[in-house]
């Protein structure tokens, strides 16, 4: 009460502040959620420690509605119900005004309710496997459509891949990826006997036998092409199998979705030259604000060889969007920020212009990379943008869902009956 | 030799009678009585008033497996899967029936009526979507029916201890090598469950279970309360069962078959009977606080069963003593409060100069060592300081055999 | 002299040179091309290039393809990249040669992707097939063997004459057999060749065939007999009745059936004030009233009529399914058949082999990460939860060897030492510190042990980070050993058995030979017994636990070669080594061995039954074990007498 009047009187007497301040009360709190503790930490601490940055920044450069920033950190320790929890305490108990967080997907689907329940804000940075849409989330990360399906399209095209191994650990991004990616191989031509899917356990170590199984599909004279949604520790093992058995890039090109700069980092990269990755950023964009994201970030953090990665990026995007998008609607409640995001444009850190598109999912440009010996990237080919997929359309079921919160309200819209099927989403 | 000699001379106090018990339930009468009073004059967060509602579901699953172990001598790596099964069963009605609640309407609005196999295959695509599938697995058939999955959470967990037990108990495994069958179970069930094809949403699990189908206005706060009394509830009335079970003769009988159980058969007890009635019944109320634990939670997936969430069980009984129900209940609920203390970075950062010990890193090795001390050093556990207090040793504990010094040691080392 | 060469093989095979030019202009009206390559629109470059029979072009073309030209930004131009020094980059002439020096920022690299490259790996072949150096020709048999093409027979066949390398002269010939094989002239030679391939698995003798026998399924309504067919389908049989009838509707044979979307939607179309068919629309609500409904419709006119299971299967009866071969000759699928059928025997019996060869190392594996467990279980009785923590301090005991000493044998060679002694104390300290004290209490052994693994993984994490580290393996542990295209198996893996086999070997040594196995071997079997005979049970169950920890630390080491070292890299292998161990038989070196090899074979077995899914292999491989416990309590190789405990 007392800080309120203090801020009202303020104002009246600066008058410099402007007029829809009396909306805010500073200072204004943006709740950080990832994971410091458990096995997602070693990810997602990198995306805490950027939002800090971030947060440092725009303080450094007056804040936002005149009121500092103050970010609150709290640790779901990589344990999927307490994220649901400390989401409930960041919006209930320290009362921010938007979330940064969450990497899996699972931890997503446990905070989506909170969220919707409480009218809260959450910024998804991860690419991920879509078929969602919430009112209270915007995805800054990238939709199948912005990943996997301009990667398939390369192989395709560029590589003239004929039969696909399409390997992932088993959870539901590879499951669900992996499925739209079946379907649009065989849009595309590919036989149901030249695709082969393959599903491991997290942390899997023993590849012999699957990356025999690979090699062995070429045996007909077929250029076989990997499509990796493999997670986390597992990869280090799976490219070392397929050094030890001397698959290199020219044979059987692996294309990863799932291993960046920060994966890379772990791993003996000199055997997996020429292996590819697609993202929407890559640390080596040979632009001049990636150059200074880069210099600040290794600034902040106090180290050289810290690496940026497609995340970073993602949130620096969807930070950048809602400072603006709260200024432009002169306050932080949810409902007007929300509708002052759609449309909101903020330049890539690879060049050109991501647009928040009225579905929640950003427009951005798809990058392929291929692995160098220095554990970075030689970017081979940037696309125009692509706006983000909420509902796929390589699947039956999503083919006929549609997004649209700005004309329809409605996130999963059934444009063959025309009726919305929810307002909530579905987790 | 000591227990049976001190038996006619100074009988057991019998739990269910035993003034521990009444402490107990009234100080959980009290406990619940000051959250509802502080949770609606918004003293305390909703988020707090589920945290208090699931440690007493973990305290009530605590409580059972000091029952199998403290009591019967079964050290089950295991019962931490019976939760989730209970949680399991639950949370598929309350998926079913909250997403029946949203595609019913928007169904009914299409030109042509939903037939009964139209709003089931909607349900499913909205269920399964989500993980890639559409069509609902044989394991659902029943998730419509909230009466058929409440029958489910008492009857899944109770048939897998039923038949699981029944083979161990039958080809006598027992020591080391029980707990580490039921891990290897607990470790089939998470990975089972883990996959897709599980038809239990894989990694995912299922989510959204903290809103209960045709009470979607009900604010969380509510909720919240109604779900701690439930749990408090429960909790009271599994005390009371297992006080009742581990008094009187069958007590007697099971602490008999933890200290000796070649002795038990030979006096002609059936202890395969007695073991699996042990374990069954305690796997069955561990199911019960399942249930109630993960529509608190919000979500159930399939790393809540892994091997680990078991072991912790097992500490938090160690912790809290062995062999008296109030101890395990105390160490359940002392532990995971600190747990989520300490890594929610409620515990404030020690600067020693060159290093700042950070409490989320270094919580965990605490916690290891702790556990270490306490079996080292206080093998009664917390509960031992009741002890001191009255100045008296139980009498139940007493001679070389017993969970003070350990159970039958040379069996359990060499089977 | 190479160039020389080149000139003439280019004189030879592209006489038709068009009005010489020089290469750079050639470049330049393809500019956007070779900057931006495309493995579909590449080809008119190179076809450009080859045409104008340019001497440097196939040099430019192995420029380009190792991605060695760059793009001058100021002038357009393309050079050669040469070194770089100060920020400035040497640019080399194409056609003269010439060297200028240029800021590296103005010029842009050019880089064809692998698609790209292939395509002009293909190109260059005809070119390389005879180059002087042989590496560069195995390379270009590479590309043949890779991409087979009918062109590629002749300057194949040519260059085989005057080959001097045996083995390269060999597989040149084996290459042609398969080229003639698909692409041959008559059909004796085709024939003769596809015999020819009989005695081979390798992959693209198999490809070839294979492709020979490529079929297409298609139906009509009678068997035309203009095809060469390749098997008749039936119905119900070898394509399902749905499909089957599917293809009639596609192919316009039959009329389509009424989906249940169709039905709805033509319900959705007759509504006429709350009504269909006079029926109200409210009652719609089973198939069975949607169904009466819409045959009302059908009735009158309206919509199309129901098919009827009959009308099916009339249908289907007056049709003939079949598959039938894209090669017309049915002399050559014949013969590529009866070729095929004997190789895939071969085959059959090489992925075998190479199945085993993977259970036998995942044996190994197991069986190393599981001995110490076993001798420490088997000797004292106690379950050590830590074990799985000691393999991990193997692990990073390697990983930081490697920082210090860079030369990846050398650091092997130290680590694996380092790590039974880290390993190895690391237990001593556990068994004097806590352990001793619990000898009587097994079941809080267990979960003492578990406390500290939960600190040692923890502290790993403080001090390693979560994130997987590198442990290298030294360059002579690369690449696989080939038995032949099929079989093969990693250097790592086989180390990895050599060092099982090693310590499996010295184990039955100390304990059978030893002054030391003996004692330990009267622990086993009875401690008192022995105290009395003067063996200091003290002093041999830490010898024991030393021994065993350390053993678990040599496993870590080998783990991580072939794996990621992480803090949870111990947990992942602990509930296996328990497994091993109970399967096996406890205290027994020989039950853990027999442990081992059952489960490394059992999971090799299921996952091969069931290869989309690993990790249902492994749940299935849980259950299995669970249920063999009912029938072996104590394992495969059980102690018996005395020692069997009751």
């Amino acid at each position: 009460m007392s800080i309120r009047s203090v801020l009202l009187s303020s104002a009246v007497v600066l008058g410099a502040l402007p007029a829809a301040a009396q909306d805010v009360s500073c200072p204004i709190k943006v709740g950080v959620l990832h994971s410091l503790s458990g096995t997602m930490a070693i990810s997602e601490t990198t995306l805490k420690d950027a939002m800090l940055m971030l947060v440092e920044q725009q303080n450094e450069a007056g804040g936002v509605l005149g009121c500092e920033l103050e970010a609150v950190v709290v640790d779901p320790a990589s344990d999927w119900p307490l994220f649901a929890e400390k989401a409930r305490e960041l919006l209930s108990v320290h009362e921010v005004d938007v979330i940064f967080g969450n990497w899996t997907s699972v931890s997503r689907k446990s905070v989506l309710p909170v969220i919707e329940e409480l009218n809260g804000l959450l910024f998804y940075p991860v690419q991920y496997e879509g078929e969602e849409s919430s009112k209270n989330v915007f995805y800054t990360g990238a939709a199948p459509n912005q990943q996997a399906i301009p990667a398939v399209d390369y192989f395709l095209e560029e590589l003239g891949v004929e039969k696909f191994a399409l390997l992932g650990t088993d959870y539901v991004y590879p499951r669900t990826t992996n499925n739209i990616l079946e379907s649009y191989l065989k849009d595309a031509g590919i036989a149901d006997e030249d695709i082969f899917v393959n599903y491991t356990p997290f942390g899997h170590s023993d590849w012999s036998t699957i990356v025999s199984d690979v090699i062995e599909l070429g045996s007909d004279g077929s250029q076989v092409g990997v499509i990796s949604t493999i997670n986390g520790d597992a990869n280090v093992g799976f490219y070392k199998e397929l050094a030890a058995q001397n698959v290199s890039a020219d044979d059987i090109p692996v294309v990863a979705f799932s291993v960046g700069e920060e994966e890379l980092s772990g791993l003996d990269t000199s055997n997996l030259e020429g292996h590819l990755a697609a993202w929407n950023y890559f640390m080596s964009a040979d632009t001049e604000a990636n150059a200074e994201f880069i210099a600040a970030w290794q600034d902040f953090i106090g180290s050289e060889d810290r690496v940026t990665n497609d995340p970073m990026e993602a949130h620096y995007i969807g930070f950048n969007m809602w400072v603006n998008a709260v200024e432009e609607a002169g306050t932080t409640d949810v409902d007007a920020v929300r509708q002052a995001m759609w449309g909101q444009e903020f330049p890539n850190l690879t060049g050109g212009t991501a647009v928040m598109g009225t579905n929640h999912h950003l427009a951005k440009p798809v990058l392929i990379g291929e692995i160098r010996a220095d554990g970075q990237f030689d970017i081979i080919t940037q696309t125009d943008p692509v706006p983000g997929d909420a509902w796929t359309d390589f699947l039956p079921e999503s083919a006929v869902l549609e997004s649209d919160w700005q004309e329809l309200e409605c996130g999963m819209y059934n444009t063959e009956t025309d009726t919305c099927v929810q307002i909530k989403s579905n987790y | 030799m000591a227990v049976s000699e001190s038996l006619p001379l100074r009988p057991t106090p019998r739990p269910a009678t035993a003034p521990s018990t009444w402490v107990f339930l009234g100080a959980l009468a009290v406990f619940t009585l000051v959250v509802t009073v502080m949770a609606s004059q918004g003293m305390i967060s909703t988020a707090f008033v589920k945290t208090l509602g699931k440690t007493l579901c973990l305290m009530l699953a605590a409580v059972a497996m000091d029952v199998v172990w403290g009591y019967t001598g079964i050290l089950s790596l295991g019962h931490m899967a019976f939760f989730g099964l209970g949680g399991y069963m639950i949370g598929m009605w309350l998926m079913y029936a909250r997403t029946e609640n949203i595609v019913a309407p928007a169904l009914a609005q299409q030109p042509l009526p939903p037939t009964q196999d139209e709003i089931r295959d909607a349900i499913g695509s909205q269920i399964f979507g989500v993980v890639g599938a559409s069509d609902f697995p044989l394991v659902w058939m029943f998730s419509h029916s909230l009466v058929a999955q409440l029958a489910l959470v008492v009857l899944v967990p109770g048939l897998l201890a039923l038949v699981f037990g029944w083979l161990a108990f039958r080809s006598r495994v027992t020591g080391v090598y029980l707990s580490i069958l039921t891990q290897a179970m607990t470790l089939a069930l998470a990975l089972y469950l883990f996959q897709n094809d599980s038809g239990l949403r894989g990694n995912n699990g299922l989510s959204g279970l903290q809103n209960i189908p045709g009470y979607e206005q009900v604010p969380q706060a509510t909720i919240s309360l109604w779900f701690l009394w439930a749990s408090a509830l429960a909790l009271a009335l599994g005390y009371l069962l297992f006080a009742w079970v581990v008094s009187g003769k069958m007590g007697s009988v099971l602490r008999a078959v933890r200290d000796d159980e070649a002795r038990v058969r030979f006096l002609g007890y059936h202890v395969e009977g007695f073991k699996l009635f042990a374990f069954t019944l305690t796997a069955v109320v561990t199911g019960i606080a399942g249930a109630l634990y993960y529509p608190q939670a919000g979500i159930i997936n399939p790393a809540e069963i892994a091997p680990i969430a078991s072991i912790y069980l097992a500490v938090w009984v160690a912790i809290g003593g062995r062999g008296r129900l109030y101890g395990a209940a105390i160490g359940a609920a002392l532990v995971s409060l600190l747990s989520s203390w300490f890594t929610g970075g409620g515990a404030p950062d020690i600067n020693l100069g060159v290093y700042t010990v950070q409490w989320t890193d270094w919580w965990l090795v605490l916690l290891g060592l702790s556990f270490v001390c306490v079996t080292l050093f206080a093998p009664k556990g917390i509960g031992g300081l009741v002890d001191l207090v009255q100045a008296r040793r139980v009498p139940d504990r007493q001679g070389d055999y017993g969970p003070d010094k350990g159970a039958k040691r040379q069996e359990e080392g060499r089977e | 002299m190479r160039r020389l060469f080149l000139a003439l093989a280019l004189c030879l095979f592209a006489p038709t040179a068009v009005v010489a030019q020089d290469l750079q202009s050639i470049l330049q009206t393809h500019a956007d091309e070779v900057a931006d390559p495309g493995r579909r629109s590449v080809g008119v470059v190179i076809d450009d290039l080859l045409a104008a029979g340019l001497p440097n072009a196939p040099d430019f073309l192995a420029a380009w393809q190792d991605r060695d030209i760059v793009r001058d930004t100021a002038d357009g131009r393309f050079y050669r990249a040469g070194r770089t020094s100060d920020g400035q980059i040497t640019l080399i002439d194409l056609d003269t040669g010439a060297e200028t020096m240029v800021p590296e920022d103005r010029v842009e690299e050019v880089r064809p992707n692998g698609g790209v490259r292939r395509v002009l790996g293909g190109a260059l072949v005809r070119f390389r097939l005879s180059d002087p150096a042989p590496e560069v020709r195995r390379e270009a048999l590479t590309s043949i063997a890779r991409r087979p093409d009918a062109d590629q027979i002749e300057p194949l066949t040519q260059s085989i004459p005057d080959e001097p390398v045996a083995a390269i002269r060999a597989e040149k010939e084996r290459l042609r057999n398969i080229l003639i094989a698909r692409f041959g002239e008559t059909t004796e030679a085709r024939v003769e060749a596809i015999e020819g391939l009989g005695g081979t698995v390798s992959s693209d003798a198999r490809a070839a065939l294979s492709q020979i026998l490529e079929t297409e399924e298609r139906v009509a309504a009678t068997l035309p007999d203009d095809v060469n067919v390749a098997r008749i389908l039936t119905p119900g049989e070898d394509i399902s009745r749905v499909e089957a009838y599917g293809r009639l509707v596609d192919e316009g044979l039959a009329p389509a059936r009424v989906s249940d979307a169709a039905l709805r939607d033509a319900l959705i179309a007759a509504i006429e004030d709350g009504t269909v068919a006079g029926v109200p629309v409210e009652t719609l609500d089973t198939d069975a009233a949607r169904r009466d409904a819409y045959v009302t419709l059908a009735e009158a006119g309206e919509v199309p009529p129901f098919v009827t299971e009959e009308e099916v299967d009339a249908a289907l009866a007056d049709h003939v399914f079949f598959a039938a071969y894209d090669e017309d000759d049915p002399a050559i699928t014949d013969a590529a058949r009866e070729t095929l059928e004997a190789v895939d025997l071969r085959v059959g019996a090489a992925q075998t082999a190479d199945l085993a060869l993977d259970a036998l190392s995942l044996a190994s594996i197991y069986f190393l990460a599981a001995i110490g467990l076993a001798i420490t279980f088997g000797v004292m009785g106690v379950i050590n939860m830590a074990h799985g923590e000691f393999i991990m301090m193997g692990a990073y005991t390697g990983y930081v060897v490697q920082q210090f000493v860079p030369d990846y044998t050398l650091s092997l060679v130290i680590a694996l030492p380092l790590a039974f002694l880290v390993a190895g104390a690391a237990g001593i300290a556990m068994e004097r510190l806590v352990i001793r004290h619990l000898y009587h209490r097994p079941l809080e052994t267990l979960l003492a042990t578990f406390g500290i693994s939960i600190a040692l993984q923890q502290l790993a994490k403080n001090i390693f980070g979560t994130q997987a580290r590198p442990l290298t393996a030294p360059g002579w542990l690369d690449g696989q050993w080939v038995l032949n295209e099929l079989v093969g198996i990693s250097y790592i893996r086989i180390a990895i058995f050599v060092l099982a086999a090693l310590f499996l070997g010295l184990l039955l040594f100390i304990l059978n030979r030893t002054r030391l196995g003996l004692e330990v071997r009267a622990v086993t079997q009875n401690p008192g017994m022995a105290a009395s005979m003067g063996i200091d049970p003290d002093r041999i169950n830490m010898a024991t636990f030393g021994i065993g920890s350390g053993i678990a630390g040599i496993a870590g080491v080998a783990i991580g070669l072939y794996a990621q070292v992480t803090s949870e890299m111990g947990a992942n292998y602990i509930v296996q080594s328990f497994m091993t161990v109970v399967v096996g038989g406890v205290g027994n070196v020989w039950g853990t061995l027999a442990g081992a090899g059952l489960i490394g074979v059992l999971q090799k077995l299921i996952e091969s039954l069931n290869p989309s899914n690993t990790l249902a292999a492994q749940t299935y491989m849980i259950l299995f074990i669970i249920v063999f416990i009912q029938f072996r309590p104590r394992g495969i190789v059980a102690l018996r007498g005395r020692a069997a405990g009751d």
